[in-house]
Formats: C-alpha cells, structure tokens, sequence
C-alpha cells in the first residue's frame, strides 16, 4: 500500500541507479514469462489474464495491495495452485503446472518474509539441509562447507558458517536464508515483502545485496507495497489490481504518486495530522496536551521464561495524544500490548491508569481495563481480537457480557445485543454480511472487515451507556489491510484523538507512525527510548534506535527537546 | 483435463451439516455389514432383526429409552465439556461416584429426611460426587497444564476400582448372597415409571430437560456464551474479558454433574441398587453420541436413541442369528469416526475444475 508523507513527499531518493539498466538484449529470452495467467476461486478471480516478463539481471517489482493477487500469482508459479488458464515459461522451456519442484529445478527460488530457517542448527546445517540424500551415511560438509564459502564471497554475504542461526539478527538470517537459494543454484529469487521484518539499515544491506546479485546475472521478483522501496531497487514494476496488471513502468519513468494511484484506481486521500499538531510545531504541542490518561512507571515485565521482555519502561499518555511505538516485530511490542490491555501483570515498576479522576493501578483484568474506557486493537485479529467461530453480533458484544444493555441476569437480550452489533455494522461499515446478516460466522469476514468489527467494539464501548474511549491501546491495526481500510482506521484513531483518547500505536511502519504520531519511541529488546515530538527523529536515528545503536548524538537531541517533554505523571 | 479438486467452504452450508451425519450412519451399516457377512449370517435379515429389536415394537422402544436415558446424560456430559474444550473422557467414573454417592446418601436420608427432601439430597449429592471427581482434572489442565485426557481417563479406572471396593465393604448388602452389590434404596425414594408395563422411568423426563436447559443456557446465556467463545478460542475470550478458567471450571462442575446424575437415575429408577456392572460403557458411549450430535444438546437426545437402539436390537439380533453382540459396540464406534469424517467433509465441497492448458 502506498505509504504517506515522510516517505513519498520527497519520493525517489534514488541513491543508485541499480546496475545501471537490465543487461538483456531484446533477442535475449526472458527468464521468466507468464503468459495469460487466470486463476479464479469460486466467484473471485484472482488472477485475470496476467501476462508479465522477466529479463536476465532485472529487477522486477510486483506491486499491489493486498488481495491484488500477489501471492496467488507467486503460487501458480511455484506450483501450489495450478492457474485455470495460461502457462508459465522459465528460461524458454514451460512448466508443468503444480508441480513445486519443477520450479526449484528450473533454479526458481523463493524467499518468505518468514524464514524457513532452523534455529537450532549452524548455517552450514541450514544450507545442506535437503540438499543430501537420506541414505549417505556420511554428509560431505567440507565440499557444501567450501560451496558455501564460494558462493558467499562471490556475492558478498559475509556468513559465519559454523554460528547457530539462533544467535544471529533478522538481517542475517534473511541472508542465510538468501544463500541457501544460491548455493542450490537459484538463478531467479522471488523475494517475498522482503523488508518487512528489517530496520532501515538492514533494509539498506538488502538492496546492496541485491544489485550485487542482478551484476551477477540473476534476475530477481520483489514484491512489495512499500513506493519509495519499490522505485529504489527494480528496474520495472508491475502493478497489480484486482487481479489483472494494470500497468507496467519503468522505475526511472515513475512516481511514487502515480505508482499509489494505479495500485489503488482512484487517488486516495490520507487522513493526517490535525492542522496545528504537525511535524516541526514541537513548541507548540504542549499547549494541546490533556491530562494524563495513563503512565508506565519503570515497567518490567517477564516472558514465561522468566526474561524480561519489557524492562524499565516508562511512558506518559495524554488525552488528545497519539504516541507511537516503533521498533523491529519481537522487541517486545506484544508484552507491552498486553500490559496496556490489562492482560499481563507488571512484574516490575507501576501501572497507573486514571479511573473515576484518580490514577489508580488496575489489576490485570480485561474487563475492568474495558470497564475503564479503554479500547483495545490487538495485534493478531483472528487469533485473538475475535472468535471466528461465533457469530458476528456475538463478537460484537463480548467484551460487554456483563452490560445491562445486552444481558439481564445472564440472559443475553438478544434484540438489543444485535442493534449494537448493527450499529457497529453501520456506523464502521463492516461488509460481508449480506448473505447471513449478523448471524455471520466471523471467520467469514476479511481481514478488513473483521478489523472494522474490532475497532467498532472497541471505540463504541460499553452499549448501555456510550461514551469515547479515554484511551486507545492499537498495535500493529493496519498490518495486512487494503488501501481503503488502512485509511478509515487511521482516520477513526485521528477522530479519537481529536475527540480527547490518548492513543498508544505500536507499529512496525514507520511511515504510518511518521503519519500519526505526535511523539515516537522506540522499542528495542524490551527497553524503550525516551519519546520526542515525530519532527525530530530523522530516519538515520529511528533506524539506528530501532537496531539498539542510538549514538550520542541521540541523547544530545534528547536534551534539547527536554521542554517539549512533559515528565510522566505519578 | 477435467479434475475433481476440494474446496474448504467457509461456512458449511445447513444442507451439508444436516446430511453429515445421516450419511455418517448409512456409512457405518455399509461397514458394519462386512463384518455380519464375515459371521457367517445373513446381512439383511440381521440388520432387519436388529431394527426389529431396537425400535420394532413397543417392548422394544420402552428397553431403547430405558436405556437411552443414562446416554442422554452421559452425551449432555459430553457435548457441554467438549465445547468448553475440555475433553472429559471420565463420564463413566463420574457417573458410577454419583451413583456411589446417591446409595450412601439414601441410606442415611431415606430414614431422617422425608421423602422429597431425601430425593433432593441424594440427586445432589450424586450431581457433587460427579462434579468433584471432574474438578480435580479442570483445574490441572488450567493452572498446571495438565492434559485432562489422560487424567480423566485414568481416574476412572480409580473410580471404578472405588466403588468395587466399597461394594464388597462397607456397602455391600448383607442380604445379596455375598453379591458386590449395595442395599436397594428406600421405595419412596425410586422413580416411578413413566410408561406402562416397561421399564421406562420418569428419569427420562429428567434427561430431557436437562438436554433443553442446555440448550438454552448455551445458546441464550451469557454464561453459554463464554463457554463457546473459551472452546473456540481461549486468547480470544481472555482478551474480551472472559473468565476463563472459571468458565472451564464451571462446564467441569456442569459435565462431571451430569454424569452423577446419570448415576443417579440409573440407580434411582432402573436398578434400585447399584452393582459394578449396572451401566457399562455408558460414559464412553456418551462421547460417541456427543459427536454424532455434533455437540449441539437438542440433538444428543436422538443420538442417544439412536445408540441405545443399536445396543438394544444387537442383543436381539444376536440371540436370533448368532452374531455377536459386540458388533454393537462396533457399530458404534465406527459411527463416531465416520461421524468426524463427515463433520469434515461438511466444511469442503467437490468440484469439478478444468485442468491448466499445459
């Protein structure tokens, strides 16, 4: 999905051509060639008619939203899904449909954003794994130990062979996971959102990688809806909607504008800031600041291990605010959300949330944080902001079981219980329920719309007697959504808190957070920096801060903005 | 080329989920009739005798919902646990501890209590006895973590070697010719019967609204409510704010209460006294007939039926053309896997596709 200000405004900060233009003379064969792929499931097409072709040494990115039929397109070619029409060709020569390892032969090779990678094991482990028969009794590691010194050097990966994937960062690991593609003598990577689980430093290794590989003569497919990464590293990109390819451009050609429009059919409008609260106002953004709705005081808090996930963690949230949360997936986002959402007790330090105009320190009961205004958007929508297996209008209500408004002595009043469920249907536009109205087993629902019937819930509170949120608790809630619902709930968080919550967005977006936060920090191995206005942290900081490498010239920045950051309140 | 391909349907339709399990019992007689070939009998005449014996007369139906009536229970026990997703294989234990508990507490209540008052304890006190037994298993699964598979499983066979031990104890009769069994309760204390000369009891009306209340308070309750959402998803439940391990405990003490109950009636209307080997296997039987109803308690009343006339006729059709009667307890055990093959099967749809232009 196209990504807002801080990113596209100055859009193609293009630092190097890419390996200048794909080396491909045009009597060259492509690599790669589709030729009229459709797929459909059912009533849904998913891939209609797309013809696409890759050069030797290109970069191809694949653009889309999601639901564009990305990932459709990458199974039909690795044969998970066999296409209803149209073949596919690699290196001249078709491949027989639904066949996974007619692909891997042809040297068609695919990187998940989620490595398949065992932890346990060395990467030398990792890159012979399958790669012997079963029945040699004894594996060759010296001959794949000097293959995959070979190959590391002639791309320049540097691995340390004998280190325990375990121990080794998510870049790292992304690399291993490259390699081991190499070493089997992948000639085409499909490379699959690649970045999204990367700091901006090691997103910036990647690419460096990258055109070392296309020098090299590999071709390579990335997909991803990040804009300005996607002008950066590919040669030509390929826009998908809806299922059909709507254009093709060359990225020097392009802009990230045009790039959103073609992906989205339309031009969206982004909600922002509010006028006033924008970036480079620092000053002026104490005078807007409410009271204190909730305040981390040196939280620690210890996973079922007993390490610490969250340590020393303090953090202010005032009425009217949105602060965001930045940081790598896994640096303790989730233990911090289940802190706010009154799920996880604090094994350290003090939890203070303002109830009835005191600050008190709740227990950590879901309801009584729910009964105390706080809306709660968890991470993981399926697994654990809904049941999938209730009902719609069951979802709907079941955080307020106890409401006198949708139960009388236990019994469900099963009228009022389904206006509420309407009401959230309406007001949040939540679709898919034209066949079986709020009798829908939510699992029916998209993603979207299931995001939809959360933030509904959670922002309409309690049905026997509505009242705003005081505060928000959202993590990652744009993570998978279309365009469209990505723009409705970041509009529903900016009305929240123009309307007074104090909002709490944990992100792996930056440029999300960039969009709608008024201060940011950063989580980084469970400890998190000191907040400051979003103005002031520059993409090299948030990036250095997000890889737990803050220099000093942080903290100098820290000092500075020392006014602008209201301690937080007892 | 076209190929037949399976498609998962999001929401199974009511068709495919009504048919499922009617094709399921089609399925299994298909089955089970390999092995009456195999007996060397007739196939058609024994299934026809072993209609006949189930449902075929009005002996038969009365012997049918005599014993279907324990099943009922026994699969209420069942469904309610298993869509907390606490999967309480005890009933049987639970079931033989409440009838333990009814003989002990009639016979000191019998004399000091009157009758309704008697009556009252000595369900109560079988439903506690039950309950206790599942409450132990609950509460390992929630706090310790322990699987309640096993756990429950296990104590039955303590259960069972319990009661074997207090019938030739302390509460064998002394007048039973040196029979493990217990003292036959009081008469005022036994069921009276609900039909004319069979041994149907007012028991069944007992099951019977045990099965409609649960019903309602599951679907209708927001207690209900809680227990489907902790089954279906427990992270999902505790994040809105459901007690969860007070839900689970609270279908332990419903579901092992249900099973004493059983126990209860059983002994209450059927036997008057209670011997080890008064209701074999109805604990067991009572997970089949809770998956055949798809764990849905309006619907483990006709399972429950269904099962009983399957014990019932097999007994007749054996005596008649000498297949043993445990083809019965083959029936119903394949019954249950076919019953899950089907429940699957509902959830996916056959399709005919046009294969890739290759």
């Amino acid at each position: 999905m196209p990504r807002p200000a801080a990113a596209s405004s100055d859009a193609p900060h293009r630092l190097t051509t890419p390996a200048a233009t794909p080396a491909a003379t045009p009597a060259a064969p492509p690599v790669l060639r589709l030729t009229g792929i459709t797929k459909r499931f059912g009533p849904l097409v998913a891939n209609d008619g797309i013809s696409l072709e890759l050069a030797a040494g290109e970069v191809l990115a694949l653009l889309g939203e999601n639901g564009a039929g990305k990932s459709t397109l990458v199974s039909i070619l690795f044969g998970h899904y066999v296409a209803d029409e149209g073949q596919v060709e690699a290196f001249g020569r078709p491949l027989p449909p639904g066949r996974p390892r007619a692909a891997l032969e042809a040297g068609i090779a695919l990187v998940h954003q989620h490595f398949t990678l065992a932890e346990n094991l060395s990467v030398l482990d990792n890159v012979m794994l399958g790669t012997e028969p079963l029945w040699r009794p004894f594996s060759r590691r010296a001959a794949a130990r000097q293959r995959l010194q070979q190959t590391a050097q002639r791309f320049g990966l540097a691995v340390d062979a004998d280190a325990r994937v375990a121990d080794l960062s998510v870049g790292e690991r992304q690399r291993v996971e490259i390699l081991k593609t190499l070493v089997r003598g992948a000639r085409v990577l499909i490379l699959d959102e690649p970045t999204a689980v990367l700091t901006p430093q090691e997103s910036e290794s990647l690419f460096a990688t990258l055109r070392q590989l296309v020098a090299e003569g590999l071709s390579i497919v990335f997909i991803s809806h990040k804009l300005d990464e996607v002008l950066r590293v590919s040669h030509r990109v390929a826009v998908l909607r809806g299922g059909r390819l709507v254009a093709t451009r060359t990225a020097a050609g392009t802009t990230a504008a045009e790039l959103a429009e073609l992906m989205v059919g339309r031009s969206v409008q982004r909600p922002a800031r509010r006028a006033g609260q924008g970036p480079g106002q620092g000053a002026g953004v104490d005078a807007g600041m409410g009271e204190c709705v909730c305040a981390l005081q040196a939280v620690g808090v210890r996973g079922a291990d007993r390490r610490w996930r969250l340590q020393d963690v303090t953090l202010a949230l005032h009425a009217g605010r949105i602060v965001g949360i930045a940081g790598v997936s896994g640096n303790g986002q989730q233990a911090l959300a289940d802190v706010l959402c009154g799920l996880q007790p604090a094994d350290a330090g003090r939890v203070l949330l303002l109830q009835d105009g005191q600050a008190r320190q709740p227990a950590a009961r879901a309801r009584d944080w729910v009964a105390a205004g706080v809306a709660r958007i968890p991470e993981d929508r399926q697994g654990t902001g809904a049941v999938g297996d209730l009902a719609l209008w069951e979802n709907a209500i079941s955080e307020h079981l106890a409401s006198p408004a949708v139960a009388r002595a236990g019994w469900l009043r099963r009228r009022a219980a389904q206006a509420h469920a309407q009401r959230i249907v309406r007001e949040f536009d939540v679709r898919g329920t034209e066949a079986r109205g709020l009798a829908t087993v939510t699992r029916a629902l998209s993603g979207g719309n299931l995001q939809k019937l959360i933030l509904g819930r959670a922002l309409l509170g309690d049905p026997a007697r509505p009242a705003r949120p005081r505060l928000i608790v959202a993590a990652q809630p744009t993570w998978g959504l279309d365009v469209g619902a990505v723009a409705e709930v970041h509009r529903r968080l900016l009305d929240a808190a123009a309307a007074g919550a104090a909002v709490l967005l944990i992100s792996d977006d930056l440029d999300e957070l960039f969009a709608l936060a008024d201060e940011i920090a950063v989580l980084h191995q469970g400890r998190l920096t000191p907040p400051r206005p979003a103005a002031q942290w520059t993409q090299t900081d948030i990036g250095l801060a997000m890889a737990g490498s803050l220099p000093a010239g942080g903290a100098e920045q820290t000092n500075r903005r020392g006014p602008t950051h209201a301690p937080p309140a007892a | 080329m076209p190929r037949l391909r399976l498609e998962r349907r999001l929401q199974p339709s009511r068709a495919a989920q009504a048919i499922a399990p009617l094709a399921a019992i089609a399925v299994t007689l298909a089955l089970a009739a390999l092995l009456v070939a195999w007996a060397g009998a007739p196939v058609g005449r024994s299934y026809a005798l072993l209609l006949q014996g189930g449902f075929g007369s009005r002996f038969a139906w009365g012997e049918t919902l005599t014993r279907a009536t324990p099943l009922i229970l026994t699969g209420l026990a069942a469904a309610v646990a298993f869509r907390a997703r606490l999967y309480n294989i005890g009933a049987e234990g639970q079931l033989y501890l409440g009838a333990l508990a009814a003989v002990a507490v009639a016979g000191w209540a019998g004399q000091a209590l009157p009758a309704p008052l008697a009556f009252a304890a000595m369900v109560a006190a079988a439903m506690a006895a039950g309950a206790a037994w599942l409450l132990g298993p609950a509460l390992m699964k929630r706090l310790l973590g322990v699987d309640e598979v096993v756990t429950t499983l296990l104590l039955n066979f303590v259960a069972l070697l319990f009661v074997s031990m207090m019938l030739d104890g302390p509460m064998k009769d002394p007048l039973a010719l040196g029979w493990p069994q217990s003292p036959a309760l009081p008469d005022a204390l036994q069921l009276g019967k609900l039909i004319e000369r069979s041994r149907v009891h007012t028991g069944l009306l007992w099951a019977l609204g045990a099965a409609a209340v649960l019903a309602g308070v599951l679907q209708r309750h927001a207690w209900g409510l809680a227990v489907r959402a902790v089954g279906a998803n427990a992270r999902a439940a505790q994040f809105a704010g459901l007690p969860v391990t007070a839900t689970v405990v609270g279908v332990a003490l419903v579901s092992g209460g249900l099973a004493g109950l059983a126990g209860a009636l059983e002994v209450a209307g059927r036997t008057s006294y209670l011997t080890l080997d008064m209701a074999p296997g109805v604990g067991y039987s009572g997970i089949v007939i809770a998956m055949l109803a798809g764990l849905n308690p309006l619907a483990v009343v006709p399972a429950a039926v269904f099962v009983s006339g399957v014990l019932v006729g097999a007994d007749s059709m054996s005596r008649a053309v000498g297949v043993p009667t445990y083809i019965a307890d083959v029936i119903v055990a394949v019954a249950l896997l076919t019953t899950l093959v089907a429940g699957l099967a509902a959830h996916y749809r056959l399709r005919w596709s046009e294969g890739a232009a290759a």
